[in-house]
């Protein structure tokens, strides 16, 4: 039974969301604090993403928001005393932290007992050449890899073991510093770089082509062992299974395959010793039953997470009760609440896991994918065809894609290169080859893609050609529109393919199919997720919809008590887990005030897919069609549509011409915001400043409105996904290549150009307002000027440095919007401020990005106040005192962009971050020192290569410079930031950028490690300054050096770290911020 | 693909298509919860007289291996000699597969074998209907064909007199120790796991009376259908353990069955029987979990076991009977599959037990 000396336990969350990282780990933890809390066991938790769910108020009973490093790890444990830690549930950070902390002695100073899987057992797997000796111990095939401390070793392990040899670094998250090498010039450059992640790298030989697949497994401290799921990769070794499509269960395995794999992956956790979750990864030979084991991840990961929204079998939940000591058999399976929880799944449906990447969001990115992860976020399709599944995983992603087939034309100038070589649009290369005639075997040679996965695709194509034969909708049988939908055709697709578009407007088209359809009874149908195949009753209401069924597995009490909350969908840049707390506090509202909570998503990175969040979860799709399948079944109360990030706030209008009920603020006055040219005509009519702008069509109109207004512009498509959504421009080429970018993601709506003003600054309102009353707000303020993405930029709340009279101004303009719009519900306007003069840039009358950030720090749920707005529930307008304290709270960016090989790590055009931390502090340098030190900026211990910038910068930089000088620090600077420094009376070597001859040279800097901490900030964005800058940007990136692009941003950090010691920071709980 | 529907003792009607062998059938309708292993499965004999539903959608993916036969008699890839069930129920049929190790389709094996297939099926709510009126009688009827055809009968009928073995086979003979091997309907892994072992089997037809013989250990194995149909078996094996010479004993699914029987226990139908590969059972009294491939219909009534037995396994998710032993002497049984074949493997343990104590 359970150890009872443990009373409070620790566990590490995994910081902001990185690529690699992402909201798996939200939902681990949350599971696992859960299951603490059910024991009564006091939990501590450390982890600095404040937009995350186990963050929030009463999940776990003390929360630090502070990072997750061995030295605030250790404070908090002299602190808080915690009798168990939990290593497992916050990804590779929580893991090294866990490492360093046990090995420093810490853990044991404080006799702190790990709990789950012991500290060595996590050794012997991330250490490559102990596990590749543990597994040799049982004669378990591994990878041989040679371990090497010098580039020299390397070269001469890769000429024993052959090229092609695969690169990687010793202990880096999902394959960070790593990647193939077909000959030793690659080599040299790609060992360099693991080199700076790691002082271990491995060498190993490469199996491309090999399946791969991967064994969830489960031990009990009793040696029971179980495995939960198995998974299949779509794309054979040689992409990072991040990067991978990757299906549940195998399908081209044989009994004798799987299960030789299965008994194998128990084999190995019983002799590493596991206590909790692990995870094998097998390389397969397609051509015999040989085999490999690539890695075991001795916790929870991303594939757990999937596996658990694959099989309703919730991993981290069990293995934070294994690790309490509890026995597989003493549990109880959370979905039939009848069976044990020693079993192993059975699914009858199929999953599709898709990555979901945002290579376009990044200048000179390499799109090739490999054997590092590059994709941010991920869905999941659930289907009982194959075909049904990728389909709708393939729209799920949001990218622009109806499915498989009936896209919009890529143009690809070399499809054989392009099926070889693959990048992110991959899949919709084989579909344009088999269009083209390519067969089965041809693409599977140049793909190493399993035929059986091609052979389904191809049954899509076929589908599309009966589809495209039926040249009107009056010769299209019942039997091919039946089929069509089994194999996961939406009405769109369908539409398209029988040419309804040349008739009529799409969106009428669609419905034509819809109602034909439904007239031929052709409709999908609900099926629960029960891990037991139905074997077994379960009163589960983890649902998906499919049309391979004739019946549904619940029953509909028609009561009108059911609200639906529409989530957020894939993580992307510009909308990841800030939308799902969001939606996970609609729900919980809505659950506490006695009403069904129905929640549609498909992204199982998150917690508001979890089934025990809500009272319905459809892990479905999100597209117009599929949600209306659902409301014609759930026929709602209403609907929510402003907690779940753009994704539901586009689909407002549409809903609402269906008569669906939208709760809160109507689909017109979404409409009205939305759509720039009424917003902009209401801003008019009600007074209210905005920048100069235009709506244009042409690329003469745009010209000529620049030559009228000057660079730099503000450039807006209306309804598209974040990120693009407000892009500062600030010479033709740059327009131009946004202008490209934008127009594929929105035709109906003209691209707004306005005119931007610099050096201004940028605050944020986020609000909830009740019948056009304002009942509680948050203005924040960024410290970078205007110009920085809003989703990249740091904000400090409250707002430290605004004129009084600039935040009476905000509040009144925002009170007008909101009574002119007759907001009820979440909303957010976004300012520029210069002077006293206020513009407004954007309003959406839906919950932003900061919502949960200005929540927390403000200590009122903002969502839930909103969600009570929208329920129509009286609710009392907070007090007003309570907009005012003593604290402050900064959101701070996190960047991938060691990630994302040859991309310019430079903020500004489009947004870039992939997560954010928020940290609490008695003053600004407080919090943003902890928040600096959370997004993995380090405190420069003695040398820092400053190029500053435009004139303006320079001077904005030079306190900040010598303040570093006067703090022992040596600067190095290139040669204008030199000379300007000089002339200022502050210490400086010269160095010299790449273009111009002389020593040293600033890279050579960077790559001896001389240099600690780079401060680089762009003069502007033309294309030489950008190859000399970009030069130094990337090696820093490459290197591992920190850096820093802004000049408000650097001079702050510095400020910070100059003035305040982290040994000096308050260790305090988001309680004791008072 | 013609139109096939298939219909239900109840009523229940579910339309779908033909892939297998054109021709009508009749039989139990049971469901598979395994989401690999249709070679393994159709080729199990304990499927005798069953129309097998399974709940896994995608079936065929990898095609059928050859149905070659290793020297020792027993086939490399298949658990018998050919397809026993009566036919097979599937939601997507793979008309095309893609395997190293396959050498025709699905449809084609059971075409030539005779065996009817249908696709289109919402097996999961086939599986519903199963569960909540427990398994049913029911056929497969062509759409363009009468309705009308010949009903089939399951329980009551001696299936293992249809599948056992008509005379004595040995295999591996001079080995070592001898196991005689009474076959109800024996899975050739069975088989393969014994010899592995270094033992000799000598496989006996289900009624035949091995007590005159000379052997070391007596094996029971699975079987199709009702084991009160066997009675002939039970008394030979009663006999055995009434014998003053006592030798170890392993039995395995219909094996537990009559072991059970034999020492005295009844048997039950069960409502809608075992047939998956993720059953767990706990070794009872200790800490043990495992989880077995299962393929069972009936149960036996652990309150019925005489005072000298004891349950050795229960079955976690509805405490019915996995296995039985006897409190002193060397003979046990299990309900589940210890040789796989589909299935996990974790229970393979069992053999070696048994030959230890040989």
């Amino acid at each position: 039974m359970i150890d009872n000396n443990i009373k409070k336990v620790l566990l590490l969350g995994s910081g902001a969301l990185k690529i690699g990282e992402a909201g798996e780990f939200d939902y681990s933890g949350s599971q696992a604090l859960k299951a603490l809390k059910e024991e009564g066991i006091e939990t501590v938790l450390i982890n600095p993403n404040i937009a995350t769910v186990q963050t929030s108020e009463g999940v776990a009973d003390q929360i630090y928001f502070l990072p997750v490093t061995p030295f605030f790890v250790e404070k908090v444990i002299e602190k808080e005393r915690p009798q168990g830690i939990l290593l497992a549930f916050g990804g590779q950070t929580a893991l090294n932290c866990g490492v360093a902390l046990y090995k420093e002695g810490v853990l044991e100073k404080y006799n702190v007992k790990v709990l789950g899987t012991p500290v060595q057992a996590i050794i012997d797997t991330e250490d490559r050449e102990l596990f590749v000796e543990k597994l040799d111990e049982i004669q378990v095939k591994t990878i041989k890899s040679q371990a090497c401390e010098t580039i020299g070793e390397a070269r001469k392990a890769a000429a024993e073991l052959g090229y092609p040899v695969i690169i990687r670094a010793a202990y880096a998250l999902g394959g960070l510093g790593s990647g193939f090498c077909d000959n030793e010039e690659d080599l040299n450059k790609l060992a360099e770089k693991a080199f700076s992640f790691s002082p271990q790298v491995l060498v190993e030989k490469s199996l491309k082509g090999w399946k791969e697949i991967e064994y969830e497994v489960v031990r009990d401290r009793y040696d029971n062992c179980i495995t939960v799921c198995n998974m299949e990769n779509f794309d054979p070794l040689g992409i990072h299974t991040g990067e991978s499509i990757v299906i549940a269960p195998s399908q081209t395995l044989t009994n004798s395959e799987y299960h030789k794999l299965r008994a194998l992956s128990i084999k190995i956790i019983r002799h590493i010793g596991i206590v909790g979750e692990c995870n094998v990864q097998y390389a397969f030979d397609p051509e015999s039953e040989d085999y490999r084991v690539i890695e075991v991840n001795a916790r929870l990961s991303r594939s757990s997470a999937l596996a658990s929204k694959a099989t309703g079998y919730p991993l981290a939940f069990v293995a934070a009760k294994l690790g309490l000591g509890y026995g597989l058999f003493e549990l109880k399976n959370s979905v039939t609440r009848t069976t044990s929880a020693f079993f192993e799944p059975a699914l009858d449906y199929v999953v599709c896991k898709i990555p979901r990447w945002d290579l376009g969001k990044f200048r000179g990115v390499d799109r090739e994918l490999g054997s590092s992860m590059k994709s941010v976020g991920e869905v999941m399709a659930i289907g009982r065809t194959f075909e049904e599944a990728i389909q709708k995983g393939l729209r799920m992603i949001g990218q622009g894609m109806h499915g498989f087939v009936e896209n919009k034309e890529l143009k690809i100038a070399d499809i054989d290169a392009a099926l070889r070589e693959p990048t992110d649009k991959r899949i919709f290369i084989i579909s344009k080859a088999m269009k083209q005639g390519y067969t089965i075997d041809q693409i599977h040679e140049l793909t190493k893609i399993d035929k059986w996965f091609l052979q389904k695709l191809q049954n899509i194509i076929r589908t599309a050609i009966e589809l495209h034969a039926c040249k009107s909708i009056n010769v299209l049988d019942n039997e091919l529109l039946r089929k069509a939908k089994i194999q996961g055709f939406t009405d769109f697709q369908v539409a398209r393919a029988i040419g309804l578009e040349n008739e009529m407007d799409i969106d009428d088209a669609i419905l034509v199919i819809r109602n034909r359809r439904k007239q031929a009874g052709i409709v999908p149908f609900v099926k629960q997720i029960d891990t037991l195949a139905a074997e077994y009753p379960a009163q589960t209401n983890y649902l998906y919809l499919t049309y391979s069924g004739v019946a549904h597995d619940i029953r509909y009490e028609d009561d009108k008590r059911s609200i639906v909350v529409l989530g957020s969908g894939a993580y992307r840049i510009g909308s990841s887990v800030e939308f799902d707390w969001c939606g996970v506090q609609a729900l919980n509202t809505i659950r506490k005030e006695g009403l069904r909570s129905v929640m549609i998503n498909y992204n199982p990175e998150t917690v508001s897919t979890d089934y025990d969040m809500c009272d319905r979860l459809y892990f479905d799709e999100l597209t117009f069609e599929r949600v209306l399948d659902i409301l014609d079944l759930e026929c709602p109360k209403g609907v929510i549509v402003s907690t779940g990030g753009q994704i539901p706030n586009n689909l407002a209008m549409r809903l609402d011409e269906q008569r669906v009920p939208i709760l809160g603020t109507t689909a017109k006055s979404i409409d009205n915001a939305e759509d720039r040219e009424k917003f902009s005509a209401m801003l008019n009519r009600i007074g209210v400043d905005q920048p100069e702008w235009s709506a244009l069509t042409s690329m003469e109109d745009v010209n000529e409105f620049i030559d009228k207004v000057g660079f730099p512009v503000l450039v807006r498509p209306s309804y598209v996904l974040s990120g693009a959504a407000m892009n500062v421009c600030s010479n033709q080429e740059e327009l131009e290549r946004f202008l490209k970018l934008a127009a594929n993601v929105s035709q109906k709506h003209p691209v707004v150009i306005s005119k931007f003003m610099l050096n201004a600054k940028e605050v944020e309102m986020d609000a909830v307002a009740r019948n056009g009353e304002i009942i509680a707000y948050a203005i924040s303020e960024h410290i970078e000027f205007a110009g920085v993405h809003s989703g990249d930029a740091t904000i400090q709340f409250p707002a430290q440095k605004l004129y009084v009279e600039t935040v009476r101004r905000i509040k009144r303009i925002s009170g007008e919007i909101a009574r002119e719009l007759k907001i009820s519900g979440p909303f957010n306007i976004q300012f520029l401020a210069r002077d006293n003069e206020i513009k407004v840039i954007e309003c959406n009358l839906r919950a932003s990005r900061s919502f949960p950030f200005v929540s927390k720090v403000l200590k009122i749920n903002l969502i839930e106040l909103a969600t009570k707005v929208m329920l129509g529930l009286p609710v009392e307008k907070p007090n007003k005192s309570l907009f005012d304290f003593d604290y402050v709270g900064i959101k701070a960016s996190q960047f991938s962009f060691n990630r994302l090989q040859k991309a310019d790590p430079v903020l500004g055009v489009d947004m870039a971050s992939t997560g954010e931390v928020g940290c609490l502090g008695d003053d600004s340098s407080c919090a943003l020192l902890k928040a600096m030190l959370s997004v993995g900026q380090r405190i420069p211990a003695k040398n820092i290569l400053l190029s500053t910038g435009g004139a303006k910068q320079k001077a904005g930089m030079l306190d900040a410079a010598r303040m570093l000088h006067d703090h022992g620090y040596k600067l190095y600077a290139t040669g204008g930031t030199s000379r300007y420094l000089t002339e200022n009376g502050i210490p400086n070597e010269l160095v010299y950028w790449p273009s111009e001859e002389g020593k040293p040279q600033a890279l050579d800097l960077l790559h001896d490690k001389t240099i600690d901490m780079v401060v680089n900030i762009p003069k502007d964005l033309t294309a030489g300054e950008l190859t000399n800058g970009y030069k130094i940007r990337r090696a820093a990136v490459d290197l591992n050096i920190p850096l820093i692009t802004n000049s408000r941003l650097a001079s702050a950090f510095i400020q910070a770290f100059c003035t305040i010691s982290p040994e000096d920071l308050a260790i305090k709980s988001w309680a004791e911020y008072k | 693909m013609r139109n096939v529907t298939l219909i239900l003792d109840d009523g229940s009607r579910f339309q779908g298509k033909s892939f297998g062998y054109e021709k009508p059938v009749a039989g139990e309708v049971v469901f598979n919860t395994a989401m690999m292993g249709y070679p393994e499965s159709l080729t199990d004999p304990s499927y005798a007289g069953q129309l097998m539903a399974l709940t896994y959608p995608l079936v065929g993916n990898y095609g059928v291996p050859p149905f070659t036969m290793e020297e020792n008699g027993l086939a490399t890839f298949m658990e018998s000699d050919k397809i026993y069930a009566s036919a097979i129920i599937v939601s997507d049929y793979s008309a095309e597969y893609n395997h190293w190790n396959a050498t025709e389709s699905l449809a084609d094996w059971l075409k030539r074998e005779q065996v009817p297939g249908i696709t289109g099926i919402d097996t999961r709510q086939l599986t519903k209907v199963l569960r909540e009126h427990g398994v049913m009688m029911g056929k497969i009827v062509f759409d363009d064909e009468p309705e009308h055809i010949p009903t089939a009968d399951y329980s009551g009928v001696n299936f293992v007199d249809k599948v056992s073995c008509k005379e004595i086979i040995r295999y591996n003979e001079g080995a070592g120790k001898k196991v005689v091997l009474v076959d109800c309907g024996v899975k050739h892994n069975i088989i393969r796991c014994l010899i592995n072992r270094g033992v000799e089997v000598i496989r006996v037809p289900w009624n035949y009376d091995f007590n005159d013989m000379e052997f070391d250990g007596l094996f029971l194995a699975n079987g199709p259908g009702d084991p009160d149909t066997c009675e002939a078996a039970v008394v030979n094996i009663r006999k055995f353990l009434n014998s003053p010479v006592v030798k170890p004993c392993m039995g395995i699914c219909m094996g537990n069955q009559l072991l059970s029987k034999a020492a005295g226990a009844s048997i039950y139908k069960l409502k809608y029987g075992h047939r998956s590969h993720n059953q767990p059972v706990r070794m009872v009294g200790t800490e043990k979990c495992f989880i077995t491939s299962q393929n069972h219909g009936y149960a036996v009534d652990n309150d019925t076991l005489g005072a000298d037995w004891e349950p050795l396994f229960i079955n976690m998710n509805d405490g019915s009977n996995e296995g039985v032993r006897h409190k002193t002497r060397p003979w046990f049984s299990a309900q589940f599959h210890p040789e796989a074949c589909s299935g996990p493997v974790d229970t393979e343990f069992l053999f070696d037990d048994f030959v230890k104590l040989l």
